[in-house]
């Protein structure tokens, strides 16, 4: 119990606990849609092109927020734009962007001398390091991305399973669709402080892919993915302070670790499907994601 | 209504345009440089059950999307339900076909009738006990209210399209567009939903509907539009449904045998068929 209130004593540990939990709700919530999209890659592009906007922002003397928020959702809009009018697959304006966003945010660090501790965190997060004013910019932009979603979850989800069908019946699907771009930038720009620009695809993603393994309606996938990414952030972070480790990394291997045992013991998962070959065929009810998973995890204990 | 098949534009649209719920006049469209349909006049009174038939590639579809304000055309005017196509959007339900869409996405058969509602509601406002009565109501009169529960994915081709329809159904709408509402489904299937669709325009509904079955067209529509790139002929379906028509519209996949017409017309989008297996569609061309 010790072991549990001791931290709480500590302000840096609360600022940390407030913050990790809203990224867990947040990136959950967000990267449900972002899984049932199949567009996984599009957090990752997003995440390396906040890079250059962090590093412009610390050699103007700004907010790093600020520079990572214009830099990431005028990059998400852009990929929106790009594909559109283009006509440049989607998987292809990523890339491109993707890779060259970060390569000048590279560009731009290696021109600055000696070693930069804030640009550092970022690149691998660092929550318990978060100041009382980062906290209220995190806390203010998490919340607005979690009520906007609040408000538009069932267009975004019309838009989301049958587009044609929900612009046919007035749903503004080309504008949900730059919505929900920005709402992953804001996401991942929140999350940065947390987990960093390498690792934020995975508390995106891996509460959703877990959640799709134990359930199939869609409400409730969302919020068994939110009770995924708080506790697993929750826990995370106590076992980076007690073993006195990196806490982003920690919170990824405890939505990783979580993500395993459903692929294990889920309703559909391995030994499910050993017990009754019927469920087997209902692996075709599933989408590629649990199902790689699953082949993954044969893979690895084979 | 006059048999368009000499005059092709021989419709008097301008004369129905006050009353139609469906209004095109001298429209082309397609994607890219690729034209799909052109110079197409059209008028669809209220309480009309339509079948557009034609060949793959036809425009059928091009048609459908056109009228769902999902294809903005690139010359000539339409109007739906009195107004710009799209405007009236909460008054239409559009279905597109059934191949479209992800069915592993985890939602059940409820959470997609469901969708139906959503435009009404608008943003913010929760379903209420009104919508999940609508939502009961149409899926009691597809046969599918016992599988509430079920995620849709584990659904067969034909339950898929009964949801498909309830949906529609639970929209409440003017005007349904279906693409491909009743192809490669069971035949008691395909009567339950033609019987529904039916009752419909007896309502005043319109009902326009792309189908690949010229029997299902010939003996449950009752008016037909035939296509190819254009309006080939349109009018009563007994009418339009003449051997003679049918050769315009599909061209060199057209056999004719003893007097009886043989519609062959690869690669469709049945659900059960194996890939590259061949349908035949069998019509009576003396009906």
């Amino acid at each position: 119990m010790e072991l549990l209130l001791d931290p709480l004593g500590f302000s840096f540990f609360l600022r940390a606990l407030v913050a990790s939990t809203l990224v867990g709700a947040a990136c959950a919530v967000v990267g449900t849609y972002v899984v049932l999209r199949g567009v996984a890659f599009i957090g990752d592009a997003i995440a390396h092109a906040g890079f250059p906007g962090i590093v412009v922002a610390y050699l103007l003397g700004w907010p790093l927020y600020v520079g990572a928020t214009i830099a990431a959702v005028g990059t998400a809009l852009a990929i929106g734009v790009v594909t559109r009018k283009t006509g440049i697959r989607q998987d292809t304006a990523i890339g491109v962007l993707f890779a060259g966003t970060f390569a000048l945010g590279v560009f731009l660090f290696s021109g600055i001398s000696g070693y930069v501790a804030d640009l550092f965190s970022f690149l691998f997060g660092n929550v318990l390091a978060i100041g009382p004013g980062d906290l209220v910019a995190l806390v203010g932009l998490g919340l607005a991305v979690i009520v906007v979603v609040a408000l538009l979850w069932k267009e975004l989800l019309y838009a989301t399973f049958d587009p044609l069908g929900a612009a046919a019946s007035g749903i503004k699907v080309e504008r949900l669709e730059l919505l929900f771009l920005t709402l992953v930038a804001i996401t991942i720009v929140v999350s940065l402080q947390a987990v960093g620009i390498i690792l934020v695809v995975a508390m995106l993603i891996t509460p959703a892919a877990t959640a799709q393994l134990l359930t199939v309606r869609f409400t409730r996938l969302m919020l068994v993915a939110a009770a995924v990414g708080i506790s697993s952030a929750v826990v995370g972070l106590y076992i980076s302070y007690w073993l006195d480790v990196a806490s982003g990394a920690t919170i990824v291997l405890v939505q990783t670790a979580l993500f395993v045992l459903a692929v294990v013991f889920g309703p559909h998962g391995l030994i499910a499907q050993r017990r009754s070959p019927a469920s087997r065929l209902a692996d075709d009810d599933f989408d590629d994601v649990g199902v790689e998973g699953a082949h993954g995890a044969v893979g690895a204990t084979a | 209504m006059a048999l368009g098949h000499d005059h092709p534009d021989g419709v008097d649209a301008t004369h129905a345009h006050a009353h139609a719920d469906v209004w095109l006049s001298d429209v082309s469209a397609g994607y890219g440089e690729r034209v799909a349909l052109e110079h197409v006049t059209l008028a669809v009174e209220p309480g009309s059950l339509l079948a557009v038939v034609g060949p793959n590639g036809a425009g059928k579809s091009t048609m459908l999307k056109l009228m769902a304000g999902l294809l903005a055309p690139w010359t000539g005017r339409i109007e739906i339900l009195g107004q710009p196509a799209g405007r009236e959007a909460r008054r239409v339900a559009y279905v597109p076909q059934a191949e479209l869409v992800d069915w592993a996405f985890p939602v059940t058969v409820e959470d997609v009738v469901m969708m139906g509602r959503f435009p009404r509601l608008g943003p913010i406002r929760r379903p209420g006990a009104d919508d999940r009565r609508a939502v009961q109501s149409a899926l009691t009169q597809v046969g599918m209210s016992r599988h509430l529960r079920t995620q849709v994915g584990r659904l067969s081709g034909g339950q898929r399209r009964r949801v498909f329809l309830a949906r529609a159904i639970a929209a409440e709408p003017d005007l349904f567009l279906l693409d491909e509402p009743v192809t490669g489904i069971d035949p008691t299937t395909q009567e339950l939903l033609m019987d529904l669709l039916e009752a419909q325009a007896k309502r005043g509904k319109t009902v326009v509907a792309t189908t690949h079955d010229l029997a299902c067209a010939a003996a449950r529509f009752h008016q037909v539009l035939a296509v190819n790139r254009t309006v080939v002929a349109y009018g009563p379906s007994n009418l339009v449904l003449d051997a003679d028509v049918l050769a315009r519209a599909y061209g060199g996949h057209l056999l004719v045998i003893d007097g009886r017409t043989v519609v062959l017309d690869d690669a469709h989008h049945h659900d059960e068929a194996a890939p590259g297996e061949r349908h035949f569609h069998e019509h009576d061309g003396k009906r």
